[in-house]
């Protein structure tokens, strides 16, 4: 099998960008990727584009193409589409094409736009990651669904609002020094209690906000990163996916995601590595609850305790083991399309040595990724390893 | 008009849909049953569970019960009129639902998980559409 590397990764800033456009954000990134990687858009033999509500919050399908064309590429070009897992998965499919030795050279990312239409537009194009027969039209919203888990969660291990409000304060903290974060301010855990109600128990500051922005991870082989002499030290040592019943009461627990957890156990089983071998992780946080379901998922906690891992400071920047060092879709935003991409945009500078943050891991030579698509019937998980 | 996220979506596609509100709202609720006892919504043709395609109408309990709910204050533009409101799901036998919760106030301090509910047809008072809806027992 051919081993992966990551040549070089981009991102835009993310947050507020409506007077851009869409190709004009995925350009951006797709630039500053092949910049960090030193490789020829010549050499570029597929792009693997993901994007969620672009037909809806843009009134732009087919947007493969579109892109591939604003990133100065020819070479066939698919859009994925997972949900917020829909970057996740284009890096996974990016990630096997170059394994079975198809290709030498793909692009793998993600665009969303998303804040030039009101919140209510969003929050019914969001909603449509959910089952739209038996939960949407039921009032099921996207903070909706969480918040039901949220509960269930509580009722079955205990904890509270304060569990959740700490994991904000940190995914906000992490994300000061990050240049391409949304909201570099800290919170304080106070604030996180005192914002106002969403989907009860989840609040304002639970959630993650509405991003534009655009990722992109240029992913080759070791084979023809020895040939070029690219500076490329981290490897994809390992993938998984995993797939659940789409309608969250359909799932024969409220409080777990096993689409995540089979994700994990094929993508540790690939690395040859387990959860212990972890030194940071970057995990899909939509919403505070989803921390603690994603952290129990990869085995970093057992079912029930995942919920304290923040406040007892496990998962903090200091702590045993780094969660969303980046600030996290909470901190540093979630463009939907584009967030699985950027997830392991974040984790190469942190292996690298390069991000803001990469001082709370200066010897980490494993990283892990996870996301997560609706309420986790889809997830993504990949393992990085500094190869060199 | 759905009012769902399928607007202007060929109606022809809801049909198995629209027979199992039909039914839910004539107080004939029923649930598809494989011959292993696992309990699924219509339309459907496998069962998710089992794989079977020996699929049989069941009756629906008449009474479920509440196993966890929120109380949404920021809608979808087809609920804004209905913030806000409560959306529960509550198990029956073998299948849950997903619902709105009604005769309770949206509070919540005055809701219990494990409260006893029927369940039937109701209007949103948006659009009118409607919808799946729970009422204390």
């Amino acid at each position: 099998m051919t081993e992966v590397r990551i040549a070089g990764v981009g991102l835009t800033r993310f947050g507020r960008h409506p007077d851009r456009t869409g190709r004009d954000l995925f350009a951006e990134a797709a630039l500053r990727a092949f910049e960090d990687a030193e490789v020829p858009r010549a050499d570029v033999e597929g792009l693997n584009y993901g994007n969620f509500i672009g037909a809806l919050a843009e009134g732009q399908g087919h947007q493969a193409p579109l892109m591939a064309e604003a990133a100065g590429l020819r070479c066939p070009a698919t859009r994925y589409e997972e949900a917020c897992a829909s970057a996740g998965v284009a890096v996974r499919e990016a990630v096997r094409t170059v394994r079975s030795g198809e290709a030498d050279v793909v692009l793998a990312g993600g665009m969303e736009r998303m804040t030039h239409v009101d919140t209510p537009t969003t929050t019914r194009g969001l909603a449509t990651a959910a089952d739209d027969l038996f939960e949407v039209r039921s009032g099921v919203t996207f903070p909706g669904a969480y918040a039901l888990m949220a509960r269930a969660y509580f009722d079955a291990f205990g904890g509270d609002r304060t569990d959740l409000a700490h994991i904000a304060s940190k995914n906000h903290a992490n994300a000061v020094d990050n240049e391409y974060a949304q909201y570099r301010r800290e919170i304080t855990v106070e604030e996180a209690l005192d914002s106002p109600p969403v989907a009860t128990p989840l609040h304002l500051f639970d959630a993650c906000p509405i991003t534009d922005g655009a990722s992109a991870v240029v992913i080759v082989s070791e084979a023809y990163a020895e040939e070029h002499g690219l500076d490329a030290p981290v490897a994809v040592t390992g993938t998984g996916q995993g797939t659940d019943r789409m309608a969250l009461g359909d799932r024969e627990s409220l409080t777990e995601t096993p689409a995540a957890r089979d994700a994990a156990t094929a993508a540790y089983e690939e690395a040859g590595i387990g959860p212990e071998d972890v030194d940071c992780a970057e995990v899909h946080d939509c919403f505070t609850i989803a921390e603690v379901l994603a952290i129990e998922s990869l085995g970093f906690a057992a079912p029930g305790e995942g919920i304290r891992a923040a406040r007892e400071g496990f998962t903090t920047a200091d702590g045993d083991l780094p969660v969303n060092l980046s600030g996290g879709l909470k901190a540093k935003g979630h463009p939907v399309g584009a967030t699985g991409a950027a997830q392991i945009a974040e984790l190469v500078r942190l292996l690298r040595g390069d991000h803001p943050n990469s001082e709370h891991v200066d010897d980490a030579t494993t990283a892990i990724a996870h996301n997560a698509g609706g309420t986790v019937a889809s997830a993504v998980v990949h393992v990085l390893e500094v190869a060199e | 008009m759905s009012g769902s996220n399928a607007e202007g979506a060929d109606e022809a596609t809801r049909t198995g849909f629209d027979a199992w509100i039909d039914a839910l709202d004539a107080g004939e609720g029923y649930y598809l049953e494989s011959p292993c006892g696992h309990g699924s919504l219509p339309p459907r043709r496998v069962c998710p569970e089992c794989g079977s395609t020996d699929l049989t109408e069941r009756p629906l309990p008449e009474t479920g019960t509440v196993e966890t709910f929120t109380v949404v204050s920021v809608p979808t533009p087809t609920f804004a009129e209905d913030a806000p409101y409560v959306t529960a799901i509550a198990s029956f036998g073998p299948i849950r639902l997903t619902g709105v919760l009604r005769g309770v106030e949206p509070d919540d301090d005055v809701i219990d998980l494990g409260l006893d509910v029927t369940v039937g047809v109701e209007r949103r008072e948006t659009d009118d559409e409607r919808m799946v809806v729970f009422r204390p027992a």
